[in-house]
């Protein structure tokens, strides 16, 4: 908070205004040579200061506005963004609800017609000081994230404000505010809107109302957009939100009226990231000339040693030594060519990494039960790289794969078997591989070919690992790729935050640990393969035996004892094909995945790997149930039974497939049919859901 | 008649060894497994003595627990268990209604028993072999492709047919030509004609050729179906009658030449049966455009695989002949294939007037 009150001293002044001033000198000088016409004072008068909210207003396809659907999309993303820096950075587990509405005046419009969205996110977060709502909702570059060192989803102080003055662009509705700092406290209710000629909040209502929850914040945008599913929609952007933030509770309320539930599945809290110093390497030289002044040191030396991190004293006065400048030189008098030496040498200097401790990973766990949780697969596993740096700015690559189509989902026998025709074959999958990106936990959507994770991902040879790959494509099968880029700076191609550009070292980074996933991966697969096969044959046996012993039987005129003979080769069958050799392969004996940590493998017998994970996982979705059906009750649909609860947070699913049953026992079919675990429009998630359960022949 | 119900009961013993095949292994533990003699080019062996090509003794085991061979030998059991079938009903049928009868969809799965009628044809030649049947023991029959126009008499089923009196059409050669099945009842021919080609069997026969040199004219319509060559062999070894091979000049008309002679490799075990070692070869040589005159431009240029093939059987040991082996390298060395139909370009009836009737007087033939 102290750090907001500092930048609070309008920021745009420092960084457009002067700009503003000298540029249009430069061009009425040229313009007096050729026209004559307009005089220099003329066209003084028209120069005047552009406010960062008019230019925004202007470019708005700089921060993610560019078309009413991505619009819609970023508004809930910096609505979500906030709720959760807040949230954990005040120790909150956090719980979010985000609410879409079709914003109709009169007549109701479907969801995928209608044009004009009412946004809604509330959090349980702190809750925000009355005197600062206007200004973090009403002003842009105003914020608490631009001018530290730390990990945080949101950088700059725009995302909000700038969400809020779309929706004043769009529809002239003011944001909407509801903020409790605690139980004892009031709760406030604003209406602001921003001056965007000033960069100042406007004040349309302020007053103190009832709220039935004790903290948090609650913020209401109406904004023109477009609903709808699919690639890069909101829905698909919360779905990976979840699975990134296993540790948030999210409820989705979607414009049809259906509620996804992503429950929490991880207890613990990403552990406070630290916020540091700049490192010297992270630095350019203007930005060192700018620390020569700004310091409140009385030394060079002292300013080396305070005002970066992994620099002592010690080491403070060796580069003084180095780049010839006295220790004991004001700051504020180095200048010119003597700074550039003290840069140069800098540079030059070994000097440690950063510390690290200002960026929280995931964890390998909290990705494991993330995707676990979100992605129906058969093998998960994770790798979080350690800290790197690039540009002096520390960083974390966390890699995470799921694989596979949950058994139970596809099993064969389970489908009506259809007799082919001739030259009738069954058809192969030729799905690729979807990438999810992230950076600092939140999902990146666009320009994924302009992504460094995504370059790393084609450049990574996966036909090593048993998977097909064609040259300069995503590899083949059934697999999502998530990768997650922690660091105090995460370097965008973009202010609208969509690809992470390509450093050499974060490239290879990501491509390190996409390898140490592959590689288990490529164990897996080898090994399943291997119990397939194995599974195969004993299947096959299985088949043709009935065939042989009712040809015998024919043969020998019908005399045949058929139960006797079909017994003795099915015990031969057993022992031709590896009996417990074949067990273990099929993991029926083994204990865990052997050699592959922070694994978690899925079999038509159970789970196992990091069992205690999925359990957890598998627990949390089964209680969130009984709340998806709370929820619900207010809807008009009615639900039979518990046993179906968990599959009607999912909406269309109840209404498409009435005839789905689940069984308890069936414990990995009942995850499949867990609440809010798949989107359904979405082609490319990995498998479209199916029924569970035995599918009635037709 | 009494024959024939005994041998249809030894067949059908025959197939039922299968089973007891199965029931053995099972009783003992083991893996059922059926010996099949191997039908390719490794296991035949040219017999010169007898101009033979006869089936080697290496056998292939089909083993049911095996990954590999499991499928083959389920549809082998299911074939034999159809084939018996044939022989209590006492039936004839085809390769296709074989395939379409033992195909079906195994319990509870997406696989067929037999997905296309090539995985069904092979096993039933792996019966005829590995139990040393005749098809048409086993109640199957191919196509009835050939045709037999001349002087000689049939009884087919109680009819009388008579080649000589039914038009050009002639008489369809049946697939099942065995004594019991078709009885030689006269035949004053004095020499057989097989024709690779039904048109020039058409124009021969238009030109009433088997008259005027009192032949059987016959033909296969392309390879000669199993019915033709037994029909032929049976006529040379029943009555007597040299048997002449007239087909196209290039390597199939080659290799459809030594079919007739010595026997084909996959039908190895039938060469007793069917091969007609003292077959001759009449034409088209690869001597004959320079001697008939025929212009450069009616050849057809050989083409990549034709040329291999040429390649491959000058390789055979049964092609081994010194005349044989000048036949195929002229041929390469001209690059040029003559089909019989060629002839035309002299003259429409060339075949019947002037070739055939040279060819025969100056007893140009290779043997």
């Amino acid at each position: 908070m102290a750090q907001k009150k500092e930048s609070a001293s309008d920021p745009e002044s420092k960084s457009s205004a002067p700009r503003s001033n000298h540029e249009p000198a430069a061009k009425t000088k040229a313009a007096a040579k050729s026209v004559e016409r307009v005089t220099a004072v003329e066209m003084g008068a028209r120069q005047r200061e552009i406010s960062v909210s008019e230019f925004f207003t202007k470019n708005r396809h700089l921060l993610g506005f560019d078309n009413p659907r991505k619009a819609l999309l970023t508004c809930v993303k910096e609505a979500v963004d906030n709720a959760l820096d807040a949230c954990e950075e005040a120790g909150i587990l956090p719980d979010v609800t985000v609410k879409l509405e079709v914003a109709s005046n009169g007549e109701p419009v479907a969801p995928s017609q209608a044009s004009r969205f009412r946004v809604t996110v509330t959090d349980n977060g702190p809750g925000i000081v009355r005197q600062q709502i206007p200004r973090i909702f009403a002003k842009l570059l105003y914020g608490s994230k631009f001018h530290r060192l730390r990990m945080s989803r949101g950088q700059q102080g725009i995302g909000i404000s700038a969400a809020g003055m779309y929706g004043q662009l769009t529809t002239g509705k003011p944001v909407k505010i509801i903020s409790r700092i605690g139980p004892k406290a009031a709760a406030h209710f604003f209406e602001v809107q921003i001056d965007t000629k000033k960069n100042e909040p406007l004040v349309h209502e302020n007053k103190q109302i009832d709220w039935e929850q004790p903290r948090g914040t609650q913020v209401t945008l109406e904004v023109e957009g477009k609903y709808q599913k699919g690639r890069a929609s909101v829905d698909e952007w919360l779905e990976q939100t979840s699975i990134a933030n296993p540790h948030v509770r999210l409820i989705y309320h979607t414009p049809e009226k259906e509620t996804k539930e992503y429950p929490r599945t991880y207890h613990e809290l990403p552990p406070q990231p630290r916020e540091i110093k700049p490192h010297p390497y992270g630095i350019e030289f203007g930005m060192l000339l700018k620390m020569l002044q700004d310091t409140k040191s009385h030394s060079v030396s002292g300013l080396l040693a305070t005002d970066f991190c992994r620099v002592s004293p010690q080491m403070a006065d060796e580069i003084c030594k180095a780049a010839k400048v006295s220790p004991d030189a004001k700051p504020r008098e180095l200048k010119g060519p003597v700074a550039e030496t003290l840069y140069k040498t800098l540079q030059e200097t070994k000097i440690m990494a950063p510390p690290t401790n200002c960026i929280s990973p995931i964890g390998e766990k909290a990705i494991l039960s993330g995707l676990y949780k979100q992605i129906k697969g058969e093998f998960y596993t994770a790798v979080s790289r350690p800290p790197a740096v690039y540009r002096g700015n520390p960083f974390i690559i966390e890699a995470g794969l799921a694989y596979g189509n949950r058994p139970g989902d596809h099993n064969k026998p389970q489908q009506p078997a259809m007799p082919k025709a001739e030259g009738e074959h069954e058809e192969e999958d030729s799905e690729l591989a979807r990438v999810i990106r992230y950076a600092n936990r939140v999902p990146l959507l666009y320009q994924q070919s302009a992504c460094s994770t995504f370059k790393a991902v084609l450049s990574t040879s996966w036909k090593n690992y048993g998977l097909t790959q064609s040259r300069g494509a995503l590899p083949g099968g059934p697999m999502v790729i998530f990768v997650h880029m922690a660091s105090v700076w995460v370097p965008f191609t973009s202010e609208s935050k969509e690809a992470i550009a390509d450093y050499d070292e974060i490239q290879k980074e990501i491509t390190l640990a996409l390898r140490e996933c592959g590689r288990r991966l490529g164990l897996f697969i080898r090994r399943r393969e291997r119990a397939a096969s194995e599974f195969r044959r004993r299947n096959i046996f299985e088949l043709y035996i009935e065939e042989v012993v009712d040809a015998c039987n024919r043969l020998k005129g019908g005399t045949l004892p058929k139960e006797k003979l079909k017994a003795q080769l099915q015990k031969i069958a057993a022992t031709r094909t590896g009996g417990q050799k074949t067990d273990q392969a099929l993991g029926k004996t083994s204990t865990g995945p052997e050699g592959l940590p922070h694994s978690i493998i899925v079999t038509a017998e159970g789970v196992e790997g990091e069992t205690e994970l999925a359990t957890r996982v598998e627990a949390d979705q089964a209680t969130a149930a009984p709340m998806a059906e709370s929820d619900l009750l207010d809807s008009t649909r009615s639900v039979d039974g518990p046993a179906l609860k968990g599959e009607s947070t999912k909406g269309t699913g109840v209404k498409t497939s009435p005839k789905r049953t689940t069984t308890k026992s069936e414990q990995i079919a009942l995850v499949a049919g867990r609440p809010g675990a798949k989107k359904k429009s979405d082609g490319k998630s990995l498998k479209p859901m199916k029924a569970p359960g035995p599918r009635k022949p037709k | 008649m009494t024959t024939k119900t005994k041998k249809t009961t030894v067949v059908e013993k025959k197939l039922i060894s299968l089973a007891d095949i199965v029931i053995h292994a099972a009783d003992r533990s083991k893996d059922p497994m059926f010996q099949i003699p191997i039908r390719a080019l490794s296991n035949v062996f040219f017999n010169e003595k007898k101009g033979l090509i006869e089936m080697g003794s290496k056998k292939q085991e089909r083993s049911f627990f095996n990954v590999g061979m499991a499928k083959r030998f389920m549809q082998t059991v299911l074939v034999a268990d159809a084939l018996s079938e044939l022989q209590r009903a006492d039936l004839t049928t085809s390769l296709r209604e074989i395939y379409y009868r033992t195909k079906h969809t195994i319990k509870d799965s997406h696989e067929n028993t037999f997905d296309a009628q090539d995985e069904s044809d092979p096993v039933i030649e792996d019966l005829e072999v590995s139990l040393a049947t005749l098809r048409e023991e086993l109640h199957v029959s191919a196509e009835n492709r050939g045709s037999i126009v001349g002087p000689v008499v049939f009884g087919d089923d109680g009819d009388r047919v008579d080649c000589s009196k039914l038009g050009k059409g002639g008489y369809s050669v049946p697939s099942i030509v065995e004594p019991e099945y078709l009885e030689i009842r006269r035949c004053t021919a004095d020499f057989v004609l097989l024709v690779e080609k039904g048109t020039q069997w058409n124009r021969l026969s238009e030109d009433k050729f088997w008259r005027r040199y009192n032949c059987i004219l016959l033909t296969g319509n392309g390879q000669p179906p199993r019915g033709v060559r037994r029909l032929a062999c049976r006529l040379h070894e029943e009555h007597r009658l040299p048997v002449y091979v007239l087909v196209d000049n290039d390597p199939w008309g080659y290799y459809i030449y030594s079919v007739v002679k010595q026997g084909s490799i996959n039908l190895a075990f039938e060469s007793q049966r069917m091969a007609i070692p003292k077959a001759k070869f009449v034409g088209l040589s690869s001597a004959d455009p320079e001697r008939y005159e025929l212009p450069r431009n009616v050849g057809i240029k050989l083409n990549e695989k034709d040329i291999a093939r040429a390649k491959e059987l000058l390789n055979y040991q049964w092609f081994q002949k010194p005349a044989w082996q000048v036949e195929i390298k002229r041929m390469l060395a001209s690059g040029l294939k003559y089909e019989l139909d060629a002839l035309a370009n002299k003259d429409f009836q060339y075949l019947t007037k002037k070739y055939l009737p040279r060819k025969l007087k100056e007893k140009d033939w290779l043997d």
